[in-house]
């Protein structure tokens, strides 16, 4: 079988991702571009980021069996990789740590994010302190006002918290401000993006940094349980931990890799956060090429999801390849299916799973009911769920 | 020749520098904007750049992202531009419009079927903001085969290697960008605008444009001194912003003529 080996120079994969951005940024991306090629299989970086990782973050983050759980839903055994047991509470302190580290080495003193439910805002600034930069954290006015532990969380951290008053005030909006700051400050910041998207070099860096997830994940179910699973399974916003956990296991053939969106109210009502599994049209968004939710204007259109993690409206572009090639499968689970999941996992388990997360199992559940009980699904828990307390408690009716 | 380029022939022949003022379709309303386009070439616009509203403006400014909100209000898009352009060609054959705006509704159109929809609305250049020349050798073929000019943004950080691949896609003009930044920022410095605008000047033969950061009569006489055309933005729409519905095409032409008479005084 051919390797895989994207993307290529101008970081397409196939039609998808590339650098599509104002001139304004261009040499920017070629300075951030130049300087990762050569750090990327630089030993004595590679192993400072590791020295982090393991230190810092508290890696290798563990394989857990969901044996109770697996037991109540009957079916195919499920496994999880806990990337909810890392410092900060979830995957996103990897990339973090990977890109701040670069941006040291850049003589850059001042890093600036965008962030949705806080949590990448939160790994941001939390590395910023660590490393002595100053730290800009641009959020959603509306999503400052749903997360305010998290904002409160960044501010602790020493970072400046700026709410974004345009547009839908959410995600997409944080993004288009912190690329404006970056135009104007692209001498002295490096502008840390969360996810798998954005112009590249970023959607292949951010799939590197979080490849440690999978390459773990490799060695542990050996020994775990002698073999590969069945199938992974992760959740998909713009994609960062679902690339994480897939990327090492593109060339196992044998291994099924699931994504799976926020079908929000249903995909039948509009109102969701699933560009691949409704099938979105593909145009271009915040540098790259991809699916996107919009209108026949072309408009980027308001997404809606139970999980501000998965609230946006395109999808990282490896992604986009990933399904056109029939490589990888997504599937859309609906705010109703992932809140199941959460109590179920939280009352089986002792776990309280982020409400991104909870997609993942709840999908998990759906498909190990299909298979038999020597087949093995591993999910990737992708955050802790201390986080959406006020999001859950409000659904039953109760204020904290 | 195209529209674009006897244009800046006319204005070179008589000593003149361009003004082109930006505009949004369709802000504050699409029934005012073929009335305040007549009305800016009356006062003295010699282009227009006429932006295309879009839900995502990453390039710009406060100032002209609200410009772009206050139309997608009307549901003004592409379609609904390229229908109000045809119908400004109706009464005006000759002043070139260039649409300004981002890849997104582009595609959603289709390269094709926009490039055949500009050419039958009379649009004369296309900037695409996030549509660098590497990721649009096509689209600009289709463009120039329709006697539409792509249109592209140097920058200050634009290195003079970059500069090269971006005027062999280019036609019509060139824009230089003055400062780092989005639309709408402030502190233009002329005198390092004069020298990377001279360093551009031995690597294309393209007219030069000049824009981001001309906010007054006496920024625009000093950018026409040293380039071939002042693009008035932000201020042009922070106009529109402050008007009333009935006062708003007074105080464009206002604004432009008094640009118009601070460039040629140059």
């Amino acid at each position: 079988m051919q390797l895989y080996d994207m993307p290529d120079e101008r970081g397409h994969f196939g039609p998808y991702g590339g650098i599509f951005v104002a001139e304004t940024l261009v040499e920017a991306l070629e300075e951030l571009r130049v300087m990762y090629e050569k750090y990327r299989y630089d030993e004595e970086f590679l192993a400072e980021f590791a020295h982090d990782l393991k230190h810092f973050v508290g890696r290798p983050s563990p394989i857990y069996h969901a044996k109770r759980w697996s037991d109540k839903v009957g079916g195919a055994q499920i496994y999880l990789k806990r990337e909810d047991l890392n410092h900060t509470g979830a995957h996103k302190v990897n990339n973090t740590v990977g890109q701040a580290l670069l941006a040291k080495r850049m003589g850059k003193p001042r890093v600036i994010a965008e962030t949705g439910a806080g949590q990448h805002g939160v790994a941001t600034a939390t590395i910023a302190a660590r490393l002595g930069l100053e730290c800009v954290v641009y959020m959603g006015s509306e999503d400052v006002k749903r997360q305010a532990p998290n904002v409160y969380r960044m501010k602790l951290l020493g970072a400046t918290v700026v709410p974004v008053e345009s547009g839908s005030k959410t995600l997409k909006d944080a993004l288009n401000e912190a690329m404006r700051d970056w135009v104007t400050n692209i001498e002295n910041t490096f502008y840390i993006i969360g996810t798998v998207a954005g112009p590249h070099p970023y959607p292949m860096m951010v799939r590197d940094f979080q490849a440690v997830i999978g390459v773990e994940a490799k060695i542990q179910m050996k020994e775990i349980v002698g073999r590969q699973p069945d199938a992974v399974i992760a959740c998909v916003g713009g994609g960062s931990n679902a690339m994480g956990i897939f990327y090492p296991y593109i060339n196992e053939e044998n291994v099924r890799l699931i994504g799976v969106e926020a079908a929000g109210h249903g995909l039948e009502t509009g109102k969701h956060a699933a560009p691949l599994t409704a099938n979105s049209a593909v145009g271009v968004l915040h540098g790259n090429r991809t699916y996107l939710m919009q209108d026949e204007d072309g408009q980027i259109i308001e997404t809606h999801s139970i999980s501000a993690g998965l609230d946006y409206p395109g999808v990282g572009p490896e992604h986009a390849w990933l399904k056109d090639t029939k490589r990888a499968e997504y599937v859309a689970i609906t705010d109703d299916e992932a809140m199941a999941a959460f109590h179920g996992l939280c009352l089986t388990e002792g776990i309280i799973p982020a409400l991104e997360s909870s997609h993942a199992l709840a999908y998990a559940e759906k498909l190990a009911k299909t298979m038999s009980k020597d087949k093995i699904l591993l999910v990737n828990l992708s955050g802790r769920g201390d986080k959406d307390m006020n999001t859950v408690a409000q659904l039953s009716g109760i204020t904290l | 020749m195209s529209r674009i380029q006897t244009t800046f022939e006319n204005l070179k022949q008589s000593g003149k520098k361009a003004l082109i003022p930006f505009i949004t379709a369709g802000d504050p309303h699409p029934d005012k904007t073929v009335e305040m386009l007549h009305s800016l070439v009356k006062a003295g616009a010699d282009l227009i750049e006429l932006g295309v509203p879009f839900s995502d403006p990453m390039a710009d400014g406060p100032v002209i992202q609200r410009a772009s909100e206050r139309a997608l209000v009307h549901k003004v898009g592409l379609r609904k531009v390229l229908a109000l352009v045809k119908e400004f060609r109706q009464q005006d054959p000759k002043t070139p419009i260039v649409l300004m705006g981002y890849a997104n509704p582009i595609e959603a159109m289709g390269v094709e079927k926009f490039a055949d929809a500009a050419k039958d609305a009379g649009i004369d250049g296309v900037l695409t903001v996030d549509y660098p020349p590497e990721e649009s050798i096509e689209f600009n073929a289709m463009l120039k085969a329709r006697d539409i000019d792509p249109v592209f943004l140097l920058s200050p950080t634009t290195e003079a290697s970059r500069v090269d691949v971006i005027v062999n896609q280019a036609s019509g003009f060139v824009y230089y960008v003055s400062l780092k930044g989005v639309t709408g920022s402030k502190n233009l410095d002329i005198d390092e605008v004069a020298g990377r605008v001279a360093e551009i000047r031995t690597l294309t033969t393209l007219p030069i444009g000049v824009g981001f950061g001309v906010r007054d009569a006496a920024t625009a006489k000093a950018v026409a001194k040293i380039a071939d055309a002042v693009v008035v933005g932000s201020r042009m729409v922070q106009t529109v912003e402050s008007s009333t519905p009935d006062n708003v095409v007074a105080n464009l032409a206002a604004l432009t003529a008094e640009l118009r008479q601070a460039i040629d005084s140059h």
